[in-house]
């Protein structure tokens, strides 16, 4: 989480209702986020300065992975865009052993209330992970997974910004773990629609597909 | 005035290729740049002498005048220098990420043993 003081303590508490570990990842905010999600109950581990979502991603999974007893981990974004019950499904989905990762999907069961504009991205997003690495998925940059441990251990994460959502499914593609999407609902608050990422990172999803 | 300014010119160009010689940088690289360089002062100080040069360089190319061929040439080693620093910047970036994070796990307490580990990016 980055700057995310207005949220982060009730995303927190929505998802200690259904799960008894969350480890909260705090990429150098400045405005007390860290302090609030501690006294709601998550384990900080703070960035001593802001590196961007992929690092955080990455130091999320190298700290979950210090117990040797790691199931799975469920990434969720700390804007409160997810939903605890698709983060619940798709957890039973990983330990009834029916896949390994399962990939949240806001296109997998008819339309996500998003913009045509977004859409575009979203999917143009889609296609370029499709073009370069041969899996079939619909939504690629969609915050929502579960990771089964054994293929948390061997994704290392290098692209600090943005593009670490390309470069994750990079690597999956490498591994080859059983894998499959679970439509999701996006929760689009005003909060969330203004922190969204850009329509501008389009370019850089474009620049991603012919600058490899 | 024309040998003022030859010697102002040379003395600039002195100056500015020792203090990039002494740069830091791994082996190769640095045994590269000092080549180039070198040759680079060689040339500032041969087009100052002999300021018809480049212009007959150029015209040897198929360029108009020399200050275009300096021109191309700034251009090339423009870009030349966009693509190392941004390299280096790659560089410096995975190693404060990797400083970074070992400082966070570090100052985290260590996960204790249980079954899952939901998080929060």
């Amino acid at each position: 989480m980055f700057n995310e003081a207005t949220v982060i303590g009730s995303v927190v508490t929505g998802l200690l209702e259904e799960f008894s570990h969350v480890v909260c990842v705090d990429d150098g905010s400045s405005d007390g986020s860290a302090a609030i999600a501690r006294s709601a109950g998550a384990v900080v581990v703070q960035h001593p300065v802001n590196l961007g979502q992929g690092a955080a991603l990455q130091t999320g999974f190298e700290y979950a992975l210090q117990d040797p007893e790691l199931e799975a981990v469920i990434t969720f974004d700390a804007d409160g865009q997810h939903r605890v019950a698709d983060a619940a499904v798709m957890l039973a989905r990983v330990r009834a052993g029916e896949a390994d990762v399962v990939l949240g999907s806001r296109f997998l069961e008819g339309s996500a209330d998003v913009s045509r504009l977004k859409r575009l991205v979203l999917r143009t997003a889609a296609l370029q992970s499709r073009m370069s690495t041969g899996l079939q998925l619909t939504d690629a940059h969609n915050g929502l997974r579960v990771i089964a441990a054994p293929v948390v251990a061997k994704i290392n994460l290098t692209q600090n910004r943005m593009a670490h959502a390309s470069e994750l499914i990079q690597q999956l593609a490498e591994l080859k773990p059983v894998l499959v999407e679970h439509p999701v609902e996006i929760v689009y608050t005003e909060y969330s629609k203004a922190k969204g990422q850009s329509l501008l990172n389009g370019v850089n999803i474009l620049a991603d597909l012919f600058f490899r | 005035m024309i040998i003022l300014v030859q010697l102002v010119l040379v003395l600039a160009v002195i100056v500015g290729a020792l203090a990039l010689i002494r740069g830091g940088g791994d082996a190769k690289h640095q045994a590269v740049r000092r080549i180039l360089l070198v040759a680079f002062a060689g040339v500032a100080v041969l087009s100052v002498f002999v300021p018809g040069l480049l212009t007959r360089v150029a015209n040897l190319l198929g360029i108009g005048r020399g200050t275009d061929l300096v021109l191309y040439a700034l251009i090339v080693a423009f870009m030349v220098f966009m693509a190392s620093s941004f390299q280096r910047a790659r560089q410096l970036e995975a190693r404060i990420t990797k400083l970074a994070r070992r400082i966070a796990l570090d100052e985290a307490p260590r996960p204790d043993a249980a079954a899952k580990e939901p998080r929060d990016g």
